[in-house]
């Protein structure tokens, strides 16, 4: 039944993606009316399916690693939303939505999910981890979109040329406070996340646990991570700069994701 | 008439060829002097704002080489610019001016400044003298022509000025104005224009700059802003998140390297600089630093020119007013022309002389040629003698702002039916104009 659900929500965050796909080859934003209303109900299809695996396996736990990206998916979109009704404006999701959609695909297909095994995963503390370690990427996730917005939106007015200059970006300046504010949000996010997750393998593996390609890889994203936000704090950093480092931040983190193939403590598979 | 208009506006010209002819305040009363004391030159006025400037003449036999006399005036040789110069005569000089004032040249088509600089120009290129009759009724007429213009089509209503533009890009750049600074560089009008449309957008602090400190606290008054002695300005600026420069400054006041440190000193944060002045008071390079946006005039007639299409249908029927009216200008003008009342007054007096003669003839019986011929002479020379000084008189006086009495005089107490024939074909024009204004 879970399956059932999170595939309804995958067909939601399709007309997201249509949506993306249409802004990027500029056919215009058709959608524009239905997009929101559509991944809305693909997030509230989304929750029912997590909330169900949940209440059926009888406790928070991560028994796949579909399930985890179904996670990451779900949580990505809820911090698209705080900002959404924060800042009125879709755009951010033009990097969002294909990020969501994949994730959720990824999960939704029907293929026998790789279990993971590991009893640690049934710990409350694990799952506690890893949903603030998937809400800090959610933010930078968010900040990195916007961080592209911003580049082309700088363009546009630099360009010149009125008729891109109608177009359905939001202000400069509201684009660069989306990209600094979901920084910050999902900083402390991504900070107890980490120190979660050090003190859970401190615990389970003793200081050994440090020279795993994984958390070597998260502790350099938290550095980027934090990087990012002093050179945006410190001297106003935006545009180019900030982009570029939000790409190398968005890289590390998408390495650090597939780190859990290399790592030998991350994959708990025993 | 001899009307001729050389000139070049933004259409023709790129900013910096403008810049090259355009005249700042403080000079234009000798500037208009000097054209209207050109060898050829009867007449004249100089037009400049920042995105045309008109040099009107009225010239003695249409020969005069306005072009040379463009060469004494900016010591620059006009030739090379040849392609970005147009020129017009007579009766599309006069289309040219109505068009002007009635602002269906402008950038903006409707926007209601160009009336008063042609009306500020207008007073300049009289008060040093340079306007007479004839350039006077011109330029009345086109006043009324404007004014017709923007009664009867709604252009001037839903005109999208520069500084609308203006607010328009800055709300895309900063989203909501509100509580955002904006710095004036220059007292002038435009900046103002711009500066309340701004403030009506929830702009907040209001810094103006200017060279004598005078006229920037009047300025600043007005907006409830504060004063600044611009020797401080480069120190100030980065206050600002919207500049808007339009002093008469020769060269460019803000460039990349100030630019540079603004940005350090605001910490990145975007500025938006409009330059409305010609030549231009920001360098261009400026817009290539990350977070500094410069819009000239011309970047802002781009973005006017996107909202223009709707417009093109009232602007047409303004276009067919000014038609008519240069039709009616020039109907006057032929009347208001002494030319055809001398000829008909001389074709009036020989008539008389030959039917006095004809009804004398039988009276002087058979006369030999030569006494014909004395005969003729004789009334010829009487005839000749008595309209000597009228007509000189009627010549100078076209000249002379009382033209149309004198010659009105004159059709009266001559009787001259040709030109009242012309004079009452004009009233009924002007009826049938009333009744389609009324319907």
């Amino acid at each position: 039944m879970p399956l059932i659900w999170l595939r309804v929500a995958v067909a939601f965050y399709g007309v997201g993606l249509v949506y993306s796909i249409l802004l990027l080859s500029k056919r215009g934003n058709l959608l524009a009316k239905v997009v929101e209303p559509a991944v809305g109900l693909g997030l509230i299809f989304h929750f029912v399916s997590l909330v169900e695996s949940f209440v059926l396996s009888g406790h928070f736990s991560l028994a796949s690693i579909h399930n985890s990206e179904s996670i990451l998916a779900f949580l990505a979109m809820v911090v698209f939303f705080v900002f959404f009704v924060g800042y009125r404006t879709v755009s951010p999701g033009i990097v969002i939505f294909p990020i969501v959609f994949l994730l959720t695909l990824a999960s939704a297909i029907g293929q026998k999910p790789v279990a993971l095994t590991s009893p640690l995963l049934r710990s409350g503390w694990v799952f506690v981890h890893v949903v603030l370690i998937f809400t800090g990427y959610a933010g930078l996730f968010l900040s990195f979109g916007a961080s592209l917005l911003y580049i082309v939106q700088e363009r546009t007015l630099k360009s010149k040329h009125p008729a891109r200059l109608s177009s359905w970006l939001p202000p400069l300046q509201t684009i660069d406070e989306i990209c600094y504010n979901s920084l910050l949000f999902g900083f402390p996010f991504m900070t107890l996340g980490l120190a979660a997750g050090s003190v859970l393998a401190i615990d389970k593996y003793g200081p050994y646990f440090f020279y795993d390609p994984k958390i070597l890889l998260s502790f350099l994203m938290w550095i980027v991570y934090m990087l990012l936000l002093y050179m945006r704090w410190s001297s106003g950093w935006r545009g180019r700069r900030a982009a570029l480092l939000a790409t190398v931040a968005f890289v590390v983190a998408l390495g650090a994701w597939a780190a859990n193939y290399f790592s030998r403590i991350h994959s708990f598979r025993s | 008439m001899n009307l001729i208009v050389i000139g070049v506006n933004h259409q023709t010209a790129p900013v910096e060829v403008r810049e090259q002819f355009a005249i700042p305040e403080a000079r234009l009363p000798e500037a208009v002097k000097c054209l209207a004391s050109y060898p050829g030159v009867e007449e004249a006025m100089i037009v400049s704002t920042c995105n045309r400037v008109e040099l009107v003449a009225r010239t003695k036999n249409g020969q005069a080489d306005i072009r040379d006399c463009m060469r004494n005036l900016y010591g620059v040789d006009p030739e090379p610019y040849r392609q970005h110069l147009y020129e017009y005569r007579d009766r599309d000089a006069i289309r040219h001016v109505f068009r002007v004032a009635s602002s269906l040249d402008s950038m903006i088509v409707g926007e209601p400044q160009i009336l008063g600089q042609v009306k500020e120009a207008y007073a300049t290129a009289r008060a040093v003298g340079a306007i007479d009759s004839q350039l006077d009724a011109l330029l009345s007429r086109a006043f009324a022509v404007a004014k017709r213009v923007r009664n009867e089509t709604s252009i001037a209503t839903s005109a999208v000025s520069v500084a609308s533009v203006a607010v328009e890009l800055a709300q895309k750049i900063f989203g909501d104005l509100d509580g955002k600074a904006v710095y004036l560089v220059g007292a002038g009008k435009m900046c103002e224009l711009a500066a309340r449309h701004l403030v009506a957008h929830g702009a907040k602090k209001i810094y103006v700059g200017n060279r004598t400190m005078e006229r920037a606290a009047a300025m600043a008054k007005k907006f409830k802003g504060e004063p600044i002695p611009f020797e401080r300005l480069y120190d100030t600026v980065d206050l600002a998140d919207i500049v808007i420069s339009s002093t008469g400054a020769p060269h460019t006041i803000f460039r990349k390297e100030h630019g540079e440190k603004f940005l350090s000193k605001r910490r990145n944060r975007p500025m938006f600089f409009i330059d409305i002045a010609v030549p231009r008071d920001v360098d261009p390079e400026m817009n290539k630093l990350d977070g500094i946006f410069v819009y000239d005039i011309d970047d802002l007639q781009q973005v006017v020119t996107s909202h223009l299409g709707d417009r093109k249908l009232e602007a047409d029927r303004a276009e067919a007013i000014v038609e008519n009216e240069v039709e009616k200008f020039l109907a006057r003008l032929q009347t208001l022309d002494v030319v055809p009342t001398i000829v008909s007054l001389q074709e009036h007096l020989e008539t008389v002389r030959q039917a006095e003669i004809d009804r004398l003839r039988g009276r002087l019986g058979s006369l030999s040629p030569e006494q014909e011929m004395a005969v003729d002479a004789l009334t010829k020379g009487i005839i000749n003698k008595i309209m000597h000084t009228p007509i000189t008189t009627l010549k100078t006086a076209a000249r002379a702002p009382e033209a149309t009495t004198v010659i009105d005089l004159v059709r009266k107490l001559f009787n001259l039916r040709e030109v009242k024939e012309t004079a009452v074909n004009e009233e009924s024009a002007v009826s049938t104009e009333k009744t389609e204004v009324r319907n």
